[in-house]
């Protein structure tokens, strides 16, 4: 996985609530292959349905080809599990996300793919999405080590992230592999359970 | 005296393998069921070489890619998805309800009814609604596909205590008011992010009152709260659903279980991050009308007006809202006309939300192009052994093969643009039922009197 440390680059502002994970990637192209999944990010946000680009939808805006950062409203990328909705924002730049919340599922498959979800307040990611409309294309800096975000306006905020998950990020860890390392415990673990609750060892034959 | 521990506190602790001082547990997960959706999964494991840990701890059943009208040609990208999830069933020797087996059916509906689900069990799937299992006293969260290859590797996962959270659901509720009302009406009530991080436990008279069925559907909706899981303490009803399955224990091995699972309770005193008490009696037959399932309102209610919004930013969402649903304020729930009904899902496919939907067609005629697609093949042959596909197919309904169906628009069956649908799935997001379809959640009873109505119907007076 791709470490993460600083990012400074410009951020694109998404002004909505709950922005579900079927709006960054439809459902019908998750049998498709990564490159594909790229091409249809945020889809039915990007195009009419006759199929024409709708030039209000930020990443429509040439303002934006270069954000790396996304702002947006509470509950980003809730519903669905699908990792793609990760994926293919990492594929398209994007390597920090900063919203008042996340969905759940979201938030640990961005850790899973080198990129960092980031908790502000409510009233700051409102007012770094109005300086970011007010100035399209201006720029944020996220910086890991030391866990801030300074906005275009030159305001530095903290924020939280657990030691275990920044550890991850900053060194680019394999959890994987992280795991495998504990094997005995978990070999103990299931030698235990099998005592306990050896019924779940038990399948039906038939 | 030892601290008060609740259900979720048991089940944390005894399957902590590993506790990092930095508050990260490695959790150890009993099952872990697949899906078609989650075979890709598959190739991050053979990259790297890895077996697959506990193929009998793992279940899979093909649902998100199966298309409800049969065997047709499949598209060669979801034929593909198949294959590979079958392929991949015979390499490593997992336990796989195939097409075909009349086993096979929604991932969901398919672990309770095979006893694959257990009280007290952890269990992740690739897929969200995989908080339906705690409906049996399991601690059951869905996760992305990273995570699907660690638990193919590892049989454990790295997690932060959540925070736990007690909806108490208090009272009887009205006669024709279900489980998927509930569900609604806490939404609407915490929002969608309202449970955000936290695990649901799900208490009060009126959820003891539901049968595993409905619990199912009450903890399925959990994570359209936010919710990380949702559970039910299990009880005598949930020791009478899982007798006689064919995953659970038998003999000897059951005697041990119940008592196990019997032990499985929230102690008196024990202390939740946050309450929330909801009034069943005050409930009555829920719809969405929006693009998020806490767009919720009571089938009397009316569309609300944008200018009454608590500020700018909600005032100008709820207008995008109303744009893309076709939707005026003021407009009542009852007067709005749909293009179609679909009946189906892992939220209520159950052969108790097929025969609800059944009570209301029967001796009636559809008037809109109506679904009913079952949850499993043996949902569906129950069906058919109490004559519901009869009673559904005499209305006019179609009568469908089992899967994910219109729930999600990537199996081929889905909405045209613009398309108004009564659905008794789980998520009424933008494009979720296919590109412009507007999407109306209601519990099936609701679907099926929206099919003969031709608009939604306070199906209390057609039951009455
Ligand atoms: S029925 Fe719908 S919500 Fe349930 S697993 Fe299938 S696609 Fe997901």
């Amino acid at each position: 996985m791709d470490a993460f440390t600083t990012l400074r680059a410009p951020a694109m502002p998404i002004n909505a609530a709950n922005v579900d994970t079927d709006q960054i990637i439809p459902a019908r192209y998750l049998a498709r292959g990564r490159e594909a999944q790229r091409e249809a990010c945020f889809h039915d946000l990007r195009f009419d349905r006759d199929g024409t680009l709708r030039p209000d939808f930020p990443m429509n805006r040439p303002v934006y080809a270069d954000a790396r950062i996304l702002v947006a409203g509470r509950n980003f990328g809730c519903g669905s599990s699908r990792e793609s909705a990760v994926t293919t924002l990492v594929d398209n730049g994007f390597r920090a996300f900063v919203a008042p919340s996340f969905g759940d599922i979201f938030l640990n498959n961005c850790f899973q793919n080198g990129a960092l979800p980031v908790r502000l307040p409510t009233e700051r990611v409102e007012a770094l999405l109005a300086a970011l409309e007010a100035s399209p294309g201006a720029e944020l800096s996220v910086d890991l080590p030391s866990q801030t975000v300074t906005g275009p306006d030159g305001v530095e905020d903290g924020f939280e992230i657990d030691g275990f998950r920044k550890d991850c990020l900053l060194r680019g860890v394999d959890v994987i592999d992280l795991t495998l390392s504990h094997a005995a415990q978990i070999a103990a673990f299931e030698a235990r359970q099998s005592q306990e609750v050896g019924w779940l060892d038990r399948l039906p034959t038939a | 005296m030892t601290t008060p521990r609740t259900l979720f506190d048991r089940i944390w602790a005894s399957h902590a393998v590993v506790e990092r001082d930095d508050g990260y547990t490695l959790l150890y997960i009993d099952r872990h069921l697949m899906h078609d959706g989650s075979a890709g999964c598959f190739g991050l494991l053979h990259e790297r070489g890895l077996p697959l840990r506990r193929p009998d701890r793992s279940f899979g059943t093909p649902d998100h890619f199966v298309a409800s009208g049969g065997a047709g040609p499949l598209e060669p990208l979801r034929r593909r998805a198949l294959e590979q999830m079958t392929d991949n069933a015979a390499r490593h020797g997992f336990t796989m309800f195939d097409l075909g087996d009349a086993r096979q059916g929604i991932a969901h509906v398919v672990g309770p009814e095979q006893g694959v689900t257990q009280p007290g069990l952890t269990m992740v799937c690739g897929d969200s609604h995989t908080s339906t299992h705690g409906a049996l006293g399991a601690l059951a969260f869905g996760i992305g596909q990273s995570e699907v290859a660690h638990v193919m590797a590892t049989q454990c996962l790295w997690q932060r205590r959540p925070k736990s959270m007690r909806i108490r659901i208090e009272g009887r509720a009205p006669a024709g008011v279900v489980a998927k009302d509930m569900a609604l009406a806490l939404i609407a009530r915490i929002g969608a992010g309202g449970a955000t991080g936290h695990v649901i436990e799900y208490a009060g008279e009126a959820v003891r009152a539901l049968t595993i069925e409905g619990r199912l559907t009450l903890c399925n909706m959990s994570i359209e709260a936010g919710a990380r899981a949702g559970m039910v303490a299990p009880d005598e009803i949930t020791i009478d659903y899982l007798r006689g399955r064919p995953y659970a224990p038998q003999g000897a091995d059951l005697e041990k279980a119940e008592a196990h699972w019997r032990a499985l309770v929230t102690d008196e005193g024990a202390v939740f991050d946050r309450e929330v008490t909801l009034d069943a009696a005050a409930l009555a037959p829920m719809v969405t009308w929006g693009v998020s399932p806490e767009d919720a309102l009571p089938v009397d209610g009316r569309i609300p007006d944008p200018a009454a919004a608590a500020d700018q930013a909600a005032g100008d969402g709820m207008r995008r809202t109303l744009d893309y649903m076709g939707l005026t304020p003021g407009e009542a729930i009852e007067s709005i006309e749909v293009d179609r009904v679909f009946i189906g899902s892992c939220t209520n496919s159950r052969i108790e939300d097929l025969r609800a939907a059944a009570l209301v067609a029967k001796g009636r005629k559809t008037v809109r192009p109506a679904w009913v697609v079952p949850g499993s093949g043996l949902v569906k042959r129950q069906a058919e052994a109490e004559g519901l596909d009869a009673v559904f197919r005499e209305a006019g309904f179609e009568w469908r093969e089992p899967g994910c169906s219109m729930c999600v628009g990537m199996n081929g069956d889905t909405g045209r643009p613009g398309e108004r649908i009564a659905s008794t799935t789980n998520r009424n997001f933008q494009g979720r039922q296919g590109q412009g379809v507007r999407t109306h959640l209601v519990s099936p009873a609701m679907a099926a009197a929206a099919a003969v109505e031709g608009r939604f119907t306070d199906v209390r007076r057609l039951l009455a």
